[in-house]
């Protein structure tokens, strides 16, 4: 940067904001603000009656038990794949980095009746385990199981970065100090790519929370067992129940706003870190 | 590390490790294969049998019952209708997403980390609330259901809303690539262009265009195949009219519910086709772009 006087002298800079903003509030502000206000038109009774009947309730828990846990898988495999990807060599493996992305590319409703024909009593897997008590489709398993296909490429695209930016030297030090490689994972990866674990546990979570498409093939709908919450609000809406519908979205737009906040906080703040740090 | 020649070090100690001398920074053969082979399995579990399995039972009975799904009139109207919607909402996002990237990398402005907030939120909206949001302004018991019905105008139930939806949910795919690419090329090639006497939109054609085109293509692919596969929004506005407001994905689905497995995997089956070639593009666009930068950077030393 030159010591130059704040005038900025490339153009368009009204024009391409100006436009940005217009095209912003007609698409995204005025239409989110619309359901709020809705939401506020309701008396608190009727809201209330609307966000904890005890059916809707069973489906925050299952939104968000099932995302939680389908998260938390992520995170593991994730991790696991993201250090295979990063660390080794085998063959196809550029084939196997390119399709971690499939989730992301496969439209959802595709992917709900892929994993319930696969995990359906008749299915691939489901048939083998079947024999063993495990039923996957049309449970709260299977909500689990789409959850955390949709949310498989999360984990695995923050953390392949993070991994592969670490420097050998601190690694071979460690080792050379005595180390062994679970130490050395433990003390020295590790805390290099928590923040990274972290974040793409926030993205595949918050993702979860809001998925339709692919959960309701599998999920078998059944109220109080394997119903979810975006479910409830297009059920609403099919008895023109606008206002009902209303009430549990605004909770729900309201938990994924908290969660995208906090991810931008926590990506803030941990890239200060790792400013500081250097 | 701290200095930068310590990072052409590492840089290279990363790459003779590659030969057996050091066996401390890298794992036993045993847990390496185990390793690998337990990611197999994992990605297998998710992501290759399901893809296998669409077109296992899109040709369980046959090729003539899979081609005669597709070319059925419901599902070529559902095609058409795919192709419009997204030919509608990326080409919008698109223009959206280079007027804010300009103004949000080029210039310094209050408020702009709130902007970008603020453009990341539809990923953060349920793709059900996204359709919900416009029948709540458009439908009959909308804010304009009254004025737009009594004018005789249809956007819940219809074409706009579809394409509605579709932009909202696709709305910060092509925003989100351009605004660190432009950030990190920083001004200086157009304020040089503009000094040697360019016109402004000279110098966006000629010079921010062809520095951003390969983001700017990685940002459509990824805006179009979320936008042709769009599902849980999309559903929410468009009523499920066969032939008239049924998109892909919905068709899939009303097959998929009357028990006509084949038919509905067959017309699956071209949505995965599409997920595939967005893969084979973006893969190739990730190696263009990176050749680019390359490139560049050997050009740079070059002249050095």
């Amino acid at each position: 940067m030159k010591n130059r006087p704040n005038k900025n002298t490339l153009p368009g800079f009204n024009l391409s904001l100006g436009y940005a903003i217009l095209y912003l509030s007609l698409i995204v502000i005025i239409p989110l603000s619309a359901t709020f206000l809705k939401a506020f038109t309701l008396n608190w009774a009727d809201f209330w009656q609307a966000v904890a009947s005890p059916r809707v309730v069973a489906s925050y828990k299952l939104t968000f038990g099932a995302s939680f846990i389908g998260a938390l898988i992520n995170v593991v495999f994730g991790l696991l794949t993201a250090w295979v990807l990063t660390r080794y060599h085998f063959f196809g493996k550029k084939f196997v980095d390119a399709f971690v992305d499939f989730p992301f590319a496969l439209p959802t409703a595709v992917a709900g009746i892929a994993l319930s024909a696969i995990y359906s009593t008749h299915g691939w897997i489901g048939s083998r385990l079947e024999p063993l008590g495990i039923h996957v489709a049309y449970t709260p398993l299977g909500v689990v199981v789409a959850l955390t296909f949709i949310g498989l490429p999360f984990v695995v695209r923050t953390v392949q970065p993070v991994l592969e930016d670490l420097s050998a030297e601190v690694e071979e030090a460690a080792a050379s100090l005595g180390a062994n490689r679970w130490q050395v994972f433990y003390k020295i990866i590790l805390p290099a790519i928590w923040p990274a674990l972290i974040t793409g546990f926030a993205l595949a979570f918050a993702r979860a929370i809001g998925e339709y498409g692919s959960v309701i093939f599998i999920a078998g709908n059944m109220p109080m067992v394997s119903e979810i919450t975006p479910l409830i609000i297009i059920t609403k809406l099919e008895q023109y129940d606008y206002a009902g519908a209303t009430a549990v979205a605004a909770v729900m737009l309201v938990i994924s706003f908290i969660l995208l906040f906090a991810i931008n906080g926590f990506q803030w703040w941990s890239n200060r870190r790792l400013g500081n740090n250097r | 590390m701290s200095a930068t020649n310590t990072q052409s070090v590492s840089q290279y100690t990363k790459y003779t490790n590659r030969t057996a001398t050091s066996r401390a920074t890298s794992e036993a053969a045993w847990v390496r294969y185990s390793l690998i082979g337990t990611m197999l399995v994992f990605l297998s579990l998710f992501l290759f049998i399901p893809l296998a399995s669409v077109f296992a039972e899109a040709f369980r009975k046959g090729a003539q019952t899979y081609f005669a799904a597709i070319v059925e009139p419901d599902a070529l109207s559902a095609i058409k209708l795919t192709l419009i919607a997204a030919g509608i909402a990326v080409p919008l996002n698109l223009v959206f997403g280079v007027a804010a990237a300009w103004a949000i990398a080029k210039f310094e402005f209050k408020g702009k980390s709130f902007l970008i907030t603020l453009i990341d939120l539809p990923f953060a909206v349920s793709p059900v609330i996204a359709g919900l949001i416009y029948v709540l302004m458009f439908g009959l018991q909308g804010w304009f259901g009254g004025w737009l019905s009594d004018n005789d105008i249809k956007i819940i139930f219809a074409l706009p809303g579809i394409v509605l939806a579709t932009t909202f949910v696709t709305f910060p795919f092509v925003a989100r690539e351009l605004i660190p690419l432009m950030q990190a090329q920083g001004k200086e090639e157009e304020e040089a262009a503009l000094v040697l006497g360019a016109s402004g939109w000279q110098m966006f054609w000629r010079v921010t265009l062809p520095n951003i085109k390969w983001g700017l293509l990685y940002g459509m692919i990824l805006c179009n195949a979320r936008a042709m596969g769009e599902f849980g929004a999309v559903s929410v506005v468009s009523g499920h009219i066969r032939g008239l407001t049924n998109t892909l994905p919905l068709h899939v689905e009303i097959l998929y519910n009357e028990y006509n497995y084949a038919a509905a995997f067959a017309v699956a089956s071209l949505l995965a086709l599409l997920a595939l070639l967005t893969l084979v593009l973006k893969s190739y666009v990730e190696w263009q772009a990176t050749r680019n930068a390359a490139d560049i950077e050997k050009e740079i030393k070059d002249e050095v």
